[in-house]
């Protein structure tokens, strides 16, 4: 029997917002306990909410760049059950119309783009956070419980998507690219390790070619990509072991153990969560007007997916455009500064994701302080091209210039490392390499093609990479007579 | 000197003949002749309310005019936050709770140089009609005081009747104003939804929740609207754009108006006085000038059954922060659940339990269609019959209460006859429009009977224009008479 | 018609630890005053759940800035426990 995984993921984002979605406190990670509080985030008596119009502002970017339409209204909820953490005992959320539906996000995977729908984006708030004390951290052995609501009230945005994820390694693929977005709009930190992006996964699986869906089961608590991947696969696992050996999937919540690597099934909630939704009485409904959202989508920048096709056009191999599309600003930035004074795009994006993401790795360079500008790049590209100096030189040049020797020519001379293409310095190269290797230039001449590499190699060695190495190897070939 | 009215006292202190120190001593002097037998109050700030007073004085010594209430005693309803004063709500549940913040009314007041007495009591948050729900013994009619004053601001009423206030807020989720006010013979408004601020009124029902004042008179009344209403950002659902001046209309009669009389509000259930004083003042505007007609509105027969649903849902969320963990009340329990579950069990008093229970169940799966959703239904019609009884009228009037004040004790055991104390208030509710209770006189007992005045939406003028002619052709001016208590 | 109510179940969502006795005592209240409240079901035609503001305001929003928060010791004061800067809380679940 084959059997095909069905997921669907919610992942809810934490917005950057200087304050939080329904008061003035300050959105901050790390902040002293209960320091970012107020009457509104703590539910006192009397408190009221007031939506944060930048956080408005992000979900709309977030649906324009995951193709939604933006709902023209949209009302805010409440979501009632209690938790210790939710002071109010309801969460702020959104219902039947939230603020975005109906988009899609196209992912990569082994056998080219797959296109994930997106149910809907909607707006709602943070909890506060929970530390569970004298059981090592565990909810299940705690003897008390301390809670910090300086995350309460952070706007969250759920991105709902719908169920067309088929493994685990698309349902990473989907998170990293929602995580590439919100990271490009700018409104989110976008860093997991702070609890920025968090996943929950609905998972079911059904025999190929069924229509019916088959019993979900919602795993929560994945908060990095790799134990979003592991979580997934695991449960998928799971499943179909448990449907083979007979028995049957049952609909639950279930909980990601990330050091024992199991999903476990959390004993609370069964069946019992009623939330009754209704519309928030304290808030007003929200009118998204045309104007509204075409003021957002002017400062949309541009994102993952189109600039790789931009790429693509422009000439960069497919597999390259993707390197460069999800490379850093700055590298990205250079990239359009070259290619706009006349750089070959395909040798630009090479040696931007290549030879100069690894010097500024090496020499433990912040990107943002490289000294190197788009018509600097160009010139050491059109160096290399018009035979100047040779593609190894070349790494050296670029040093220099990242050093802030000078200009590629000046470094390139300064540095003895113009090319030769004299065929009288290399004759002369040649014949101390034939003399040092007379056996390989026997086999040569014998027409052993595969000695020729070695010797051009050892001529390039000579003339300390100098060379041209297309001119070596024409004249290696004719002193062979081949 | 306490009987004085708002207008009367800012007169003269700003004449020199009264100063806010003397009148806060004649106002508290009030409070300790009448409080053991009304109990208006939850708690006096003797000590904030002297120095409120030395500062008014100060201003008007310095030629300081904050207004209309510069220098006047307020007694603020239990269930707005008031920093470092003990705010409960009337409930168990808040026991000791002080708040670190001030209502954006309270702000508002102190801004205006107002005097804060003190807090007045209440059904527990608000829930209640006679103010007998209050978790600290029930207050009394000042008329009688075997009676109830009404409720949920019964303290506020209670207190302004008796002038151990000038002005009382409250807060009218369902006629919270207007029928205690009706039945301790006081002025009592509830303003057009949006208009005053509920920053910092501890939510029963946030759709329908808005606070106004209880006065000795319909200016009065006026007055403090001025002061109290406006946009204020920390509450996303006051209005933004021009306010009119509640004053605008005072003086002008109803000669040319049109005034409707509620179909639906008389007959079976309605007091035999009340029904005859109401058609009397009916007559008398007739006499001045306006044109009376009758005019039906049929959803207001249901519109009982839909508060019913809505405020008790609303309110289930509303108190669902009362959970034993940031304050309030907390019981002993070995897990967040249980701990929770049995704070609020001890915490909240019977009708306030009740209507969680009820607003939980009407909103809960399987039911919410048939009563949630319906009586929002309920609610457009009842817009709907308003907008066209106002296509045809200018406002429209009826009793404020089918009865005058009961007994202590007679509808505590029933809660449905308690609700129907709010038949003729909860309209205005469910519309969202400003309403007023004048008094009229008093019934054959000696018991006030209030008249009810409805206008549309931001239609305060219109409705004080109209109340202002009601007062004055009832010429109701009697206090009630305790028996002083030494004290 | 009867209406029915699970009040235990009621009184779980709600968080109300309430007895037998109590149970049985809102139960047969809440079931006299939903039968009232069920006349809600006889309204003639079907008009749209109106939950508008009565004003008609729409986007109700305030600009992203940052207000002072609230002092933490009194915050903490008003609670019934609290340690180290957090209010404390007995353990989530029963172990
Ligand atoms: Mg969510
Ligand atoms: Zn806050």
């Amino acid at each position: 029997m084959t059997w095909e995984p069905v997921i669907g993921i919610e992942v809810h984002v934490e917005l950057a917002t200087d304050s939080k979605m329904f008061c003035g406190c300050a959105v901050s990670f790390g902040a002293e306990p209960n320091t970012n509080v107020c009457p509104t985030c703590l539910g006192l008596p009397g408190a009221l909410p007031v939506p944060n119009s930048a956080a408005l502002d992000a979900i709309i970017a977030i649906g324009l760049a995951l193709n939604c339409t933006v709902s023209p209204k949209s009302v805010f909820h409440r979501k009632n059950y209690f938790y210790a953490d939710l002071p109010k005992n309801y969460q702020i959320s959104q219902f039947d119309v939230p603020v975005c539906v109906d988009g899609y996000l196209d992912i990569p995977t082994d056998y080219g783009s797959h296109r994930v729908g997106i149910e809907r984006a909607h707006m709602e708030e943070d909890t506060g956070k929970s530390t569970h004390l004298g059981g090592g951290g565990r909810i299940d052995s705690a003897q008390s419980t301390l809670l910090d609501f300086n995350r309460s009230g952070v706007p969250l945005v759920e991105v709902v998507s719908r169920p067309e994820i088929h493994s685990a390694a698309q349902a990473r693929a989907y998170a990293q690219g929602l995580r590439e977005i919100v990271a490009e709009l700018g409104v989110s930190d976008a860093r997991l390790e702070e609890g920025s992006l968090r996943f929950d996964a609905n998972i079911s699986i059904r025999q190929v070619g069924d229509e019916v869906l088959g019993t979900k089961v919602e795993i929560k608590n994945m908060n990095s990509f790799r134990s979003l991947e592991l979580a997934v696969a695991y449960e998928i696992d799971r499943q179909i072991q448990q449907v083979e050996s007979g028995g049957v999937v049952i609909q639950e919540t279930r909980h990601w153990d990330e050091e024992a690597a199991v999903t476990i099934s959390m004993r609370t909630k069964e069946g019992s969560s009623d939330y009754r939704y209704f519309a928030e009485p304290d808030l007003t409904p929200m009118e998204m007007s045309e104007q509204w959202i075409n003021r957002v989508r002017e400062t949309l920048p541009e994102l993952p997916d189109a600039r790789r096709a931009r790429y693509e056009e422009a000439g960069v191999e497919p597999v390259l455009a993707a390197v460069l599309s999800s490379a850093e600003p700055p590298i990205r930035h250079l990239f359009d500064a070259a290619v706009a004074v006349g750089a070959t795009p395909r040798a630009a994006a090479n040696w931007l994701t290549g030879e100069v993401t690894a010097w500024s790795r090496r020499t433990e360079t912040d990107l943002d302080d490289l000294n190197l500008s788009g018509s600097t790049l160009t010139k050491l590209l059109s160096l290399v091209e018009s035979n100047t100096v040779s593609p190894s030189a070349a790494k050296e040049v670029l040093d220099g210039v990242l050093r802030g020797e000078g200009d590629p020519l000046v470094v390139a001379e300064a540095r003895d490392l113009l090319q030769i293409s004299d065929a009288g310095p290399i004759e002369s190269a040649i014949d101390e390499t034939i003399a040092a290797n007379p056996d390989a230039f026997e086999s040569l001449k014998a027409g052993e093609e595969k000695v020729l590499g070695f010797l051009v190699g050892q001529v390039m060695r000579a003339t300390s990479g100098k060379a041209d190495p297309k001119l070596v190897n024409e004249l290696l070939r004719s002193r062979a007579g081949i | 000197m306490a009987t004085l009215s708002i207008v009367g006292a800012a007169r003269a202190m700003r004449d020199g003949t009264l100063t806010a120190s003397t009148l806060l001593r004649s106002v508290l002097q009030k409070a300790s002749e009448t409080e053991a037998q009304v109990h208006a109050y939850l708690n006096i700030d003797r000590t904030g309310a002297e120095e409120a007073a030395a500062q008014a004085d100060a201003d008007f010594a310095d030629g300081i005019d904050r207004g209309p209430l510069q220098g006047i005693p307020v007694a603020i309803k239990d269930n707005m936050v008031t920093r470092g004063l003990e705010t409960t709500a009337a409930s168990q549940i808040l026991a000791g709770y002080v708040p670190p913040y001030d209502a954006t009314v309270v702000t508002r007041l102190r801004e205006a140089g107002a005097v804060l007495v003190g807090k007045t009591n209440l059904d527990e948050f608000a829930m209640g009609s006679s103010t007998e729900n209050s978790a600290y013994g029930t207050s009394y009619n000042p008329w009688d005081i075997t009676r109830v004053p009404g409720g949920s601001s019964g303290g506020s009423a209670a207190a302004v009747s008796v002038g151990s206030a000038l002005v009382g807020l409250g807060s009218d989720t369902g006629g919270s104003i207007r029928q205690p006010a009706s039945l301790c013979g006081v002025v009592g408004m509830k303003p057009t939804y949006g208009t005053v601020s509920r920053y910092g009124l501890i939510a029963f029902a946030s759709s329908l929740d808005q606070i106004g004042p209880l006065t000795k008179t319909v200016e009065d009344s006026a007055l403090t609207l001025s002061v109290l209403w406006g946009h204020d950002p920390l509450d996303a659902t006051s209005f933004r754009g021009d306010y009119p001046d509640p004053t605008a209309g005072l003086g002008r009669g109803v000669d040319g108006l049109r005034i409707g009389v509620v179909r639906e509000l008389q007959g079976e259930g309605y007091e035999p006085d009340v029904e005859s004083s109401v058609a009397q003042m009916v007559d008398k505007l007739s006499e001045a000038g306006a044109e009376v007609v009758e005019q039906s509105l049929p959803s207001f027969d249901i519109a009982l059954s839909a508060y019913y649903l809505i405020a008790p849902a609303e309110a289930s969320a509303n108190l669902a922060r009362f959970d034993g963990i940031r304050y309030g009340h907390r019981a002993p329990g070995d897990t967040t659940e249980s701990m929770m579950s049995r704070s609020r069990a001890e915490g909240f008093g019977p009708e306030v339990t009740r209507r969680i229970l009820l607003g939980t169940y009407a909103l809960s799966a399987g039911y919410y269609d048939a009563f949630y959703g319906q009586a929002q239904r309920v609610r457009s019609a009842i817009r709907a019959d308003f907008a066209r009884a106002y296509a045809d009228v200018d406002v429209l009037v009826s009793p404020t209460s089918p009865t005058v004040a009961f007994e202590a004790g007679a509808r505590t055991q029933d809660p449905l006859a308690m609700y129907l104390s709010d038949i003729c208030t909860i309209p205005c509710n469910l519309s969202g429009d400003p309403a007023i209770s004048v008094p009229l006189g008093l019934d054959r007992n000696g018991l006030p009977i209030g008249f009810q005045v409805m206008a549309p939406a931001l239609g305060e003028p219109i409705m004080y224009q109209v109340a202002a002619v009601v007062e004055q052709l009832a010429g109701f001016d009697a206090s009630p008479e305790l028996a002083m208590v030494a004290s | 018609m009867p209406v029915e109510i699970d009040i235990a179940h009621v009184a779980k969502l709600a968080r109300l630890d309430l007895s037998p006795d109590e149970m049985e005592g809102y139960r047969s209240q809440l079931s006299v005053i939903l039968d009232h409240a069920a006349r809600v079901q006889s309204l003639e035609g079907e008009p749209e759940p109106d939950v508008t503001h009565p004003l008609g305001m729409v986007n109700a929003f305030r600009a992203d800035e940052i207000k002072s928060s609230l002092d933490r010791d009194e915050v903490l004061a008003a609670s019934p426990e609290s340690r180290d800067g957090y209010f404390v809380v007995p353990p989530a679940l029963e172990s």
